[in-house]
């Protein structure tokens, strides 16, 4: 395949990623003027939020740990899995960076511990279902739970900082991703995503393992003929999500001043795992994609502070998500769109 | 353990069986028929939010409920029309409807009562009990109503025609279109049956258990109702027998969470994580011997 027969490939689902964001918008819109909040006054708020100035690298850091998400439910996907564990290994990484680097202080082996203990929470949920047969969704979103009490505990009992009882340890400074610019939120986690992203695509499309992969995923039954073993493509489907969930967390503690520590509750890696898998329908399950409407969802959470300024709640972009995640299920959106508007202007 | 201590969580366990299932019965009916759908926690966010409202407007916890049923169906057509009619992927719009659950009631406890994460559910517009005792252990009317909406629901899949054409839509579409039997509006039937069930378990949250809306008053209960549904082997009887299981469990939590002499003794957090524990157990030793219906969460195409 050629890179324009590619490249081609790509223009249907883009047209209709971007149809999704403007349905979600503007069914958004609705949903904020039924409640009596003033549309274009949040909206615009929004962008601003998003775009205008020095906030754009607010932007760009927000969408660091939904691109790393992303990939772990991109990935399952392509491999026919529904893997919605990434919320869990996204507190183990985050919880496993902090206590790594308060003993070796360098942001390497922060990294690469994060990594590796999100790659060990999905290895559950990865044996129950080639073994027993446990459906994903029900695992994952079991184990979310569980993740969620335990890493709370962890975060208040073993890491908690006797200075402050509102987050755990910090990250020590030697062990900190050094910032990209000055006076923002924005570090080399950023990059690291990017690199993730592309390192993940080359995995997928250009090498052995994610032709199996994918094999696998598009039909099992083919590939076990084809000499491939679908359980070994669940279960490193199942590792390669957990490690970028696991380094999502991981980053999102070690590149977002001031703090560099949980917060409690697990505020601050709270959500990523969920809105990491509408990041990756809008970007068609693909790395690159990704990146994209990983900095589109980034816009959306960083324009929602001015926008709650307006007066509307935060969570209004939690609403706008859900509507385009639902407006990308719809198949064939575009045609749908195209048949209307012909029977519309005869 | 005295006999109040007994009693307390027994009607504790059965109150939080209603919940799981009348989602997980809904949800038997909906798979039987071949339509997959994991936005009930959605539903249930959704519905505990407008079943409150209704209550409130009209001083009735049972509007309430109808409210809750309402929102329910409205949810279900989206997914009907989606994965039904549309054809399209039957994980994903549940996906994005969970999202505006989560999303939509944390905004609209803020939008609509100002408050910031919870609303408390004034007495008027609750369901007041069958029956309590001076430890302020009760017995909602819900709890044998659930019962009776397991039986009917069991006696329509097993008994009657229609429930035949509903199994036969879920297990082989091709046969039951040969004959003559519209399998699209038995799907769309099912999927709305089980959204309004959902709707109503949802409403039930706050209008009656809870006693309040929060924003994540749901806790999982959605994807618990789904795991209860593989256990029962779609059979909406031996989902009562599930939901028991889980309801103790997820009382249970509560439980000793509110009694402090036992909580001291075990971080919270850990006593927190055995309901999804239990369910992940309980699946993990049940699903070697389920059968999901054939066609379930494939959508079906005349050729």
């Amino acid at each position: 395949m050629s890179f324009s027969d590619e490249l081609r490939g790509y223009w249907k689902p883009l047209t209709e990623s971007v149809l999704a964001i403007l349905i979600g918008a503007l069914v958004g819109a609705i949903v904020l003027w039924l409640s009596g909040y003033d549309a274009v006054a949040a909206y615009k708020a929004l962008l601003e939020g998003a775009f205008l100035g020095g906030n754009f690298a607010e932007t760009l850091s927000k969408s660091t740990p939904l691109m790393l998400t992303a990939i772990t439910f991109a990935i399952g996907s392509r491999t026919g899995l529904f893997n919605i564990g990434a919320e869990g290994a996204v507190y183990f990484g985050a919880i496993t960076a902090v206590g790594v680097t308060q003993v070796l202080q360098n942001p390497l082996t922060g990294v690469l511990a994060g990594l590796l203990v999100g790659a060990l929470w999905m290895l559950p949920a990865a044996v129950l279902k080639v073994y027993r047969g446990v459906h994903e969704v029900i695992s994952t979103i079991m184990l979310n739970w569980i993740a969620f009490y335990l890493a709370g505990w962890m975060a208040l009992s073993v890491l908690a900082n006797p200075e402050n009882p509102n987050s755990t340890l910090p990250i020590p400074p030697g062990a900190r991703l050094p910032l990209l610019v000055k006076n923002s939120t924005l570090s080399w986690a950023f990059i690291i995503a990017v690199l993730t992203a592309i390192v993940v695509y080359v995995i997928m499309w250009h090498t052995r393992l994610g032709y199996e992969l994918r094999a696998s995923g598009q039909n099992p039954r083919a590939a076990e003929y084809g000499g491939i073993n679908p359980k070994a493509a669940v279960i490193w489907s199942f590792l390669i999500g957990g490690m970028t969930a696991g380094l999502a967390g991981a980053v999102q503690i070690m590149g977002i001043p001031p703090s560099y520590s949980i917060s409690q509750g697990l505020a601050n890696v709270y959500g990523y795992g969920f809105d990491g898998i509408g990041v990756s329908l809008v970007g068609r399950d693909h790395p690159l994609g990704i990146i994209f409407s990983g900095i589109l969802f980034g816009a959306l959470n960083a324009g929602a502070t001015k926008m709650q300024q307006t007066g509307v709640p935060l969570e209004m972009v939690k609403v706008i998500e859900g509507i385009i995640i639902v407006a990308v299920a719809v198949p064939g959106l575009l045609d749908l769109f195209a048949r209307l508007f012909r029977r519309g202007s005869q | 353990m005295n006999e109040t201590m007994i009693i307390g969580l027994l009607l504790g366990s059965l109150a939080a069986m209603v919940p799981i299932v009348l989602t997980s019965v809904g949800a038997a009916i909906s798979e039987r028929a071949g339509v997959v759908n994991i936005g009930y926690e959605g539903i249930l966010m959704l519905s505990a939010f407008f079943g409150t409202i209704s209550a409130e407007i009209t001083h009735s916890g049972w509007i309430g409920l109808l409210g809750g049923a309402l929102t329910g169906l409205v949810l279900g057509v989206v997914h009907g029309v989606i994965t039904v009619y549309l054809k399209g992927d039957h994980v994903i719009p549940g996906i994005g409807i969970n999202l505006i659950g989560y999303g939509g009631v944390a905004f609209g406890i803020l939008a609509y009562w100002g408050t910031a994460g919870q609303h408390q559910v004034p007495s008027y517009a609750q369901i007041s009990p069958l029956w309590m005792d001076a430890f302020g252990n009760s017995l909602s009317p819900m709890v044998p109503i659930t019962f009776v909406v397991a039986f009917i629901a069991w006696w329509l899949l097993f008994k009657t025609p229609f429930g035949l054409r509903i199994r036969a839509v879920g297990e082989n579409p091709e046969a039951a279109d040969a004959l003559g039997i519209n399998v699209e509006l038995y799907r769309f039937t099912a999927v709305l049956i089980a959204s309004a069930l959902a709707g109503v378990a949802g409403a039930y949250l706050s209008v009656d258990w809870l006693g309040t809306v929060t924003k994540t008053i749901a806790a999982g209960r959605g994807f618990i109702a789904l795991a209860n549904m593989v256990f029962s082997g779609w059979d909406p009887l031996v989902a009562l027998v599930g939901g028991f299981i889980f309801g103790f469990f997820d009382n249970l939590a509560i439980y000793i969470q509110n009694n402090p002499w036992l909580a001291g003794a075990i971080p919270w957090q850990f006593i927190a994580t055995l309901p999804y524990l239990v369910t992940l157990i309980v699946v993990a030793g049940i699903i070697g011997r389920a059968r999901p219906p054939k066609w379930d969460g494939i959508p079906y195409k005349r050729e």
